[in-house]
Formats: structure tokens, C-alpha cells, sequence
């Protein structure tokens, strides 16, 4: 620690820089993270249906897009709409698609895991007590469900925030690309900045996930027993 | 579709094809002991180094590689500790995926009833009898999903290795994009390599989680 690298963050506005580029991180995780939430919950109900086309449709849907690593995803969406549909989609929209289309896969087989885990007597006797389909959707599946999918839908979460960092590989400026902005301009004046400014941003991944996961953690032992 | 292009730009994905797969099975290999080690410590709840093993694991598990590798690359020669490309994609990885494992080992353990230990004490075994005959077979069968599911992951990690200058797959599609604009060319061997690589993996991971259901234990 040569020089105290650490005063290039109090330095000018660099702090408030990095801040408004966490911003940018966040707000696209948190579109993307509810949307996929919402399309999952669909999904998962639709890979519930017997029809084996619907069936075939979901289930090529989401082996491909688990396959495949979210970088190539982001590369299919962000070069190949711009060759083929000629649409001249900005880095933000582009990883918004990817991460929905990524995130609906993994958050509906979420859901279809938890329907499932759901043992056969419970819609059985549903059915016995002469509700209707919807009915026992609504008041046996769902609330039984819900309690196996919160945490691992907050584990998915974390993931999704944690997988926004490849942004900055298709071009959007967000607190990684603002951190070597800042790093750039000060590489004569202070020539640590690089290691004090990415573990900055190593951290700030770490204060946004650390408290979903441990509620994640908390919630899945209490709701165990 | 230019495949002469393909067919002339293919050896360039199976050299980089390679590298990811030497990393990632480094790598995985790497977690499983790191992860191993780290699972067992917490496990026995040895002081000191359980507690330095649970902020590790932490840190690992609420982090982005990108931004581990940014660190280990870019950050480290500050403080005089350069490495060089492949080694710093080895640690990040190892880094990573040691703490993935470690929780799926942990869950393992967890999973085998306290009796089991008991009654292996109560027969004479040493604690360490106990854990490699009973515990750790059991376990393992156990883990052995969560494992393979990590190792899965791991190698979809290896995708953001062109930040760490190597000239991965992800470097190739975007050289030829960047030179000769075939996108579609680049776009679909990329793909393809990928496959390559994962289907192999995730087909013998589910044959391997079928096989061991059946050779389950207690019911």
C-alpha cells in the first residue's frame, strides 16, 4: 500500500459516480428479477399441463437456455437481433431480455419442482371434496407451495443480481465500466485505484446479496419444521 | 450460412474449446478439495478456522466471478501479487466454486443421521473410522446432485474468461464478429462448442442422480 489509493473513491464525485452506476446494476436486476418472476409462476403452472407438444415446447425452452452459459445468451441476443431483426437494441434492453428469458426458465422450473413436491392426496382429496380445478390451485397447492419456493426464489434472485456483472461485457455502463472509468483517469495519480475500486465494487455485490441469502437461509430452516 | 467459413474457423474454437475445458476441470477438481476441506471444518466445528471457513464462504457465494477475476487481475499487481492469466482464472474459479461445494458437502453430512455416528462410536470405531466408512459413503450419495450441479456451473462460469485475457470461447465469437462480421458463423460455433462441451456433462450427471436414487439407504 504505497500510496493511500483508497482517497480516490473521496476524491470528486468518483464515490457518487459508483453509486449512480450501482444504480443502473440494480435498477436492471430489478426489472428483470420481476418480470421473470412473474412469467415463472406461468411457466411452471403451464409445465404442469399432460399435453406432451406443451410439454416437448417447455422442456427444449429451458434445457437450453440452463445449457447455455447467460454470457453467450447476451451475445445471441445482443449481435444476433442486431444482424437479423436489424434492431438496434441498446446493451440495457438486450440484458433485460436475456436475463427475463434466463430467469422465467429457471424461476417456472422453481415453481414446477414446488407444485409437484406437493404430495398426490393433497389434490386428491381436493377433488373429493368436489372443488373445482382452480379451487384447488388456489387454496390447497398454491399456499403449501409458496413456502418451498420463497427461498429458493430468493437464492435465484441473488443469482440474477450476481450474473448482472456480465453487463459490462456487452457494452453497458454500469458500476463495473464506471469503476474502470475511474480507474482509467486515475491510473497517473494514483496507480493502486485498480484494487481499491474493484474490491469497492466486490463489496457492494456482497452488501446487496449477503442479506437476501441469509433470509433465503432463515426462511428455509423455519419453514422446515 | 458460410460454412466454408466454419470449416476454416473451427480449429480456432476447438483450441479454445480445450482451454475451457482444462480450466474448468482444474477447477472443478480444485473445488471439490477446497470445498471438501472447508465442509469438513465446519462440520466438526473446528475453532478459529470454522469461522474463517463460514466469512469464505460467505464472500465466495454473494459475489460475481467477473468481479473476483477483476480483483485477482487487475487489483492484486498493486500489492506486488501478479498472476498470470491462467493462474488467475484457476483461483477465481477455485475461489468460486470451492464455497458452492463446500454447502453441498455440508448438506450431505447433514443428511446423515446423528445415529449413524453413534453407533459407529458405540461398535469402537475411531471418529475417523466413523467418518470415511459410515458418514462420508452416505453423504456423498447424497451430494453427489448438488456436485454435479456446481460442476455445471462451474464450467458455464469459464465463460467470462476473456476479461482475464485468455483466448477463450467467448474471445473467439467476438474476434470474428469484430473482424469479419460474420455474426451468425461466429454466433452458431459458439454455440455449438458450448454444447459440445455441457450436454456430455448434464446427460451423465442426471444417468449418475437416477443410479444413486436407486441406491438409497433408510427407505
Amino acid at each position: 500500500m504505497q500510496d493511500l489509493g483508497i482517497k480516490i473513491l473521496l476524491q470528486g464525485d468518483n464515490l457518487v459516480r459508483l453509486l449512480q452506476g450501482l444504480g443502473v446494476t440494480i435498477s436492471i436486476s430489478v426489472i428483470s428479477v420481476l418480470l421473470s418472476l412473474a412469467f415463472g409462476v406461468l411457466l411452471g403452472i403451464v409445465m404442469m399441463v399432460k399435453n406432451p407438444l406443451i410439454r416437448f415446447i417447455t422442456r427444449l425452452y429451458l434445457e437450453f437456455i440452463r445449457i447455455m452459459p447467460q454470457l453467450v445468451l447476451l451475445f445471441l441476443v445482443y449481435f444476433g437481433s442486431a444482424k437479423h431483426l436489424g434492431w438496434d437494441l441498446g446493451g440495457e434492453t438486450a440484458s433485460v431480455i436475456v436475463f427475463v428469458l434466463w430467469g422465467t426458465a429457471e424461476m417456472g422450473d422453481l415453481v414446477r419442482g414446488a407444485l409437484q413436491s406437493i404430495s398426490v392426496h393433497q389434490t386428491e382429496s381436493g377433488k373429493a371434496l368436489g372443488l373445482t380445478k382452480g379451487q384447488i390451485y388456489y387454496y390447497i397447492l398454491i399456499p403449501q407451495a409458496v413456502k418451498r419456493l420463497i427461498p429458493q426464489a430468493m437464492n435465484l434472485v441473488t443469482r440474477m443480481i450476481k450474473t448482472t456483472s456480465l453487463i459490462v461485457l456487452i457494452g453497458v455502463v454500469e458500476v463495473v465500466k464506471t469503476g474502470q472509468q475511474i480507474i482509467e483517469s486515475a491510473r497517473l495519480t494514483s496507480p493502486s485505484a485498480a484494487l481499491w475500486i474493484y474490491g469497492v465494487i466486490f463489496f457492494m455485490y456482497f452488501i446487496i446479496c449477503y442479506p437476501i441469502s441469509l433470509i433465503a437461509g432463515h426462511l428455509e430452516k423455519v419453514w422446515k419444521e | 450460412m458460410d460454412w466454408n467459413f466454419i470449416v476454416q474457423y473451427s480449429d480456432l474454437y476447438k483450441e479454445a474449446a480445450l482451454l475451457t475445458v482444462r480450466i474448468a476441470w482444474i477447477g472443478i477438481l480444485g473445488s471439490l478439495i477446497l470445498g471438501l476441506i472447508c465442509g469438513m471444518i465446519r462440520y466438526y466445528k473446528v475453532p478459529v478456522l470454522s469461522q474463517i471457513a463460514g466469512i469464505y464462504i460467505e464472500l465466495s457465494r454473494n459475489t460475481p466471478l467477473l468481479i473476483q477475476l477483476f480483483f485477482l487481475y487487475f487489483g492484486l499487481p498493486k500489492i506486488g501479487i501478479v498472476l498470470q492469466s491462467e493462474t488467475c482464472a484457476i483461483a477465481g474459479l477455485i475461489f468460486l466454486g470451492g464455497s458452492y461445494m463446500a454447502e453441498a458437502f455440508r448438506s450431505g453430512i447433514e443428511a446423515v443421521d446423528r445415529i449413524q455416528m453413534e453407533s459407529g462410536l458405540s461398535l469402537g470405531l475411531t471418529r475417523r473410522q466413523v467418518f470415511f466408512y459410515i458418514i462420508f459413503p452416505q453423504a456423498a450419495a447424497v451430494a453427489v446432485p448438488g456436485i454435479g450441479a456446481n460442476a455445471i456451473f462451474l464450467i458455464k462460469e469459464t465463460s467470462v474468461f476473456s476479461v482475464v485475457a485468455l483466448m477463450d470461447l467467448m474471445h473467439v465469437a467476438k474476434d470474428l464478429i469484430g473482424l469479419y462480421y460474420k455474426t451468425d458463423e461466429a454466433l452458431f460455433m459458439l454455440v455449438v462448442s458450448y454444447l459440445i462441451i455441457l450436454l456430455p456433462v448434464s446427460i451423465i450427471l442426471t444417468f449418475l442422480e437416477r443410479r444413486l436414487r436407486y441406491a438409497g439407504f433408510g427407505n
